[in-house]
């Protein structure tokens, strides 16, 4: 069974501009103890999607509707009293950005005691011995001393440690990490992720990881969403998304991935055009104008559904058929998406 | 930390080493009435005017007199005495200063308990029917001139003129008043009239310091710890969102404390440093201008100094620079 089960999901800001539709029919569930990828460019809903979940982008110039299940409820529809018991206890989420992220006027430790008396009846000192036993077990060294310490004296990694270690401090079922290490450098990065596999395994919880890095989900995602202009576009497991790709976006993603093969001085394969203003998308495929293989089909929305019978999970929203992908997919022999000029010769 | 507030005592003491100077050279180079002749009063021959030209040490250069002036003032902590008066200007200003510190405490405690809590309501539900009106009232209430709105106050409540609710002390009621409620009720028109603007003035700058506070990536995470919405603002909006008023009061307290208040003080006749200012302006009473100047200097930079200290306190940041 399924520990969160999203569908539909649509999110819409009213802004001076007019209507922004920031997330479109998404849908996708997550069972416990599995890490999901969302993968995608800046703007395409990803991180909306995943905050909608909690309701941290309710507000009056938004509109929000679908559903959101969870242990049998639907957050969406839950007062904010309700909604707040959920937050931080039993879904918890970490950001971008450490340093933003921790409040620069308060200590480490009473920034984690606070997370931790939310939800639990505990004392004072209850809740620092434990915020304590928490940034040890995420790996901050000396952790009596540094709870007391503010956020500006830690390191960006250690700050990233001490944001994992508030969210965990309630035990979370469910994690969603909002791009967790893109403000770090690479080597932190595979600490970070390290540490959240590590702890994943360790307290049997989900992990929504929502990234722009395909690398970052190669190695650590179970199955990933790749998120297109506010919709998912294409659905599968690793080896689906990396080895048998079915929407052309996909490939693009992945054509544009340098690899060792790739000849020094030639230039990396881009997506030609730019992502679509959310404010007035295209009709039918979002993707179309960019897409070398589009054809008339495209002006009408494609269902996000399985093409092969025999892996019903691998799902894209695509009207090409598997046939045609399997053949259209291959540039220089990698998976990559044509110039748009290619498809006339 | 210590080693920056003895920086900031030295450069304050240079300010007003500078103040002085500078309000020396304005008053020798813009003289706007000779002030032997003032005293003198109107049927004074030259002669005499000459004498009290001498004993005032008005024939004396101006480096002299400001090098007297100086040493006086560093040495025994005296101000000079009045021209007009005889009064060490040191007692005319410690005499006028209750009454002024009594108007201007009032005044700052009821803005920002109006204010503030404005701010941040407008701030939490901005463009709200509520925010708007908050905001349009505010435009209102800084808009209009302080003597303006003491007279129609005046006009409306006090308890002589009063034509609305005639039940507050009006024009000269602080010097009859003798008890300290007494001076306290007879304050209550020209706090509210003092605090006008600035409480409009701190409401508008809560409420906008408070919106950039609450988009901060920090409130979002004190959402998502699942806090109450009460706790989000308060704790870790309105914290951090307070630190520019701290900065903002700092120099209005200074500069009412001053002899800004003069307006109010005028009004209400409220014998207070900034009724003393004006006087002597138009007296051309050099020592007592000078003093209150000096005065007024010293509370700025004394309470800058406040500011930065609270700083520290509030924001650890600042305690490690």
């Amino acid at each position: 069974m399924s520990l969160l089960e999203v569908s539909d999901l649509r999110v819409q800001f009213e802004t001076e501009d007019g209507v922004v539709q920031a997330v479109d029919t998404v849908s996708y569930e997550v069972a416990s103890g599995e890490t999901l990828g969302i993968v995608g460019e800046s703007g395409c809903g990803k991180s909306v999607a995943s905050m909608t979940i909690l309701g941290l982008t309710r507000g009056p110039q938004t509109t929000i509707s679908g559903r959101v299940m969870y242990e049998g409820r639907d957050l969406l529809a839950l007062g904010a009293d309700d909604l707040r018991r959920v937050r931080g206890n039993d879904i918890a989420m970490i950001f971008q950005d450490p340093l933003s992220s921790l409040h620069p006027f308060y200590r480490i430790g009473d920034q984690i005691v606070e997370a931790i008396r939310t939800h639990q009846d505990v004392s004072r000192a209850g809740g620092r011995a434990r915020a304590i036993e928490l940034l040890d077990m995420v790996g901050v060294p000396e952790p009596s001393r540094r709870v007391d310490d503010y956020p500006h004296e830690f390191s960006g990694g250690m700050r990233q440690r001490a944001m994992i270690a508030m969210a965990l401090s309630n035990e979370p079922k469910l994690l969603i990490a909002d791009e967790p290490t893109t403000a770090l450098d690479v080597t932190i990065q595979a600490q970070i992720l390290e540490l959240l596999n590590d702890l994943q395994s360790r307290l049997g919880m989900a992990v929504i990881l929502i990234t722009h890095d395909l690398g970052v989900v190669a190695e650590n995602a179970d199955r990933v969403l790749v998120m297109y202009a506010g919709r998912i576009v294409e659905a599968g497991s690793i080896d689906q998304i990396f080895h048998d790709p079915g929407h052309p976006y996909t490939w693009g993603l992945l054509g544009s991935l340098p690899s060792l093969d790739l000849h020094r001085h030639e230039e990396l394969p881009q997506i030609a055009g730019l992502p679509p203003s959310l404010l007035a998308p295209p009709a039918g495929c979002h993707f179309r104008d960019r897409c070398p293989h589009a054809f008339d089909q495209c002006m009408k929305v494609p269902p996000l559904e399985s093409r092969l019978p025999d892996s019903p999970e691998h799902r894209d929203r695509c009207w090409l058929t598997a046939e045609q992908k399997h053949d259209l997919r291959t540039v220089d022999g990698r998976i990559g998406l044509q110039a748009p000029g290619a498809r006339a010769s | 930390m210590r080693r920056y507030i003895a920086r900031r005592v030295l450069w304050g003491i240079a300010l007003l080493f500078i103040c002085s100077a500078v309000i020396f050279v304005i008053f020798y180079a813009f003289p706007s009435a000779d002030p032997a002749s003032l005293r003198a009063g109107r049927a004074a021959t030259p002669d005499q005017i000459e004498r009290i030209r001498v004993s005032l040490g008005l024939d004396e250069p101006i480096y002299t007199q400001y090098w007297l002036y100086m040493k006086n003032l560093v040495l025994h902590f005296d101000l000079g005495y009045s021209y007009q008066s005889n009064i060490g200007v040191r007692t005319l200003i410690l005499d006028r200063l209750p009454a002024t510190a009594f108007l201007v405490s009032g005044a700052a405690i009821l803005w920002l308990a109006a204010g503030l809590p404005v701010g941040i309501v407008s701030a939490v539900r901005p463009r709200s029917l509520m925010d708007r009106t908050m905001m349009v009232t505010s435009l209102a209430l800084i808009s209009a001139p302080v003597f303006w709105l003491g007279l129609v106050s005046l006009y409306l409540f006090a308890d002589d003129i009063g034509q609305l609710l005639p039940i507050f002390p009006g024009v000269g009621s602080y010097i009859e008043a003798n008890s300290f409620l007494e001076k306290a009720w007879s304050l209550v028109l020209p706090w509210f009239v003092l605090a006008a603007a600035s409480a409009a003035i701190y409401a508008r700058y809560m409420r906008s310091s408070l919106i950039d506070t609450l988009s901060e990536d920090y409130v979002r995470t004190a959402r998502a710890k699942g806090l109450s919405e009460r706790t989000v603002v308060m704790r870790h909006g309105v914290r951090s969102a307070v630190t520019p008023i701290v900065t903002l009061l700092g120099l209005d307290i200074g500069t009412l404390l001053a002899g800004n208040a003069i307006l109010t003080e005028t009004v209400f006749n409220i014998p207070g440093v900034g009724r003393l200012v004006a006087t002597s302006i138009e007296r051309s009473d050099l020592p007592v201008i000078q003093g209150v100047v000096l005065f007024g200097a010293f509370f700025i930079i004394t309470f800058n100094l406040i500011v930065d200290i609270v700083y520290a306190y509030l924001d650890p940041r600042v305690r490690y620079e």
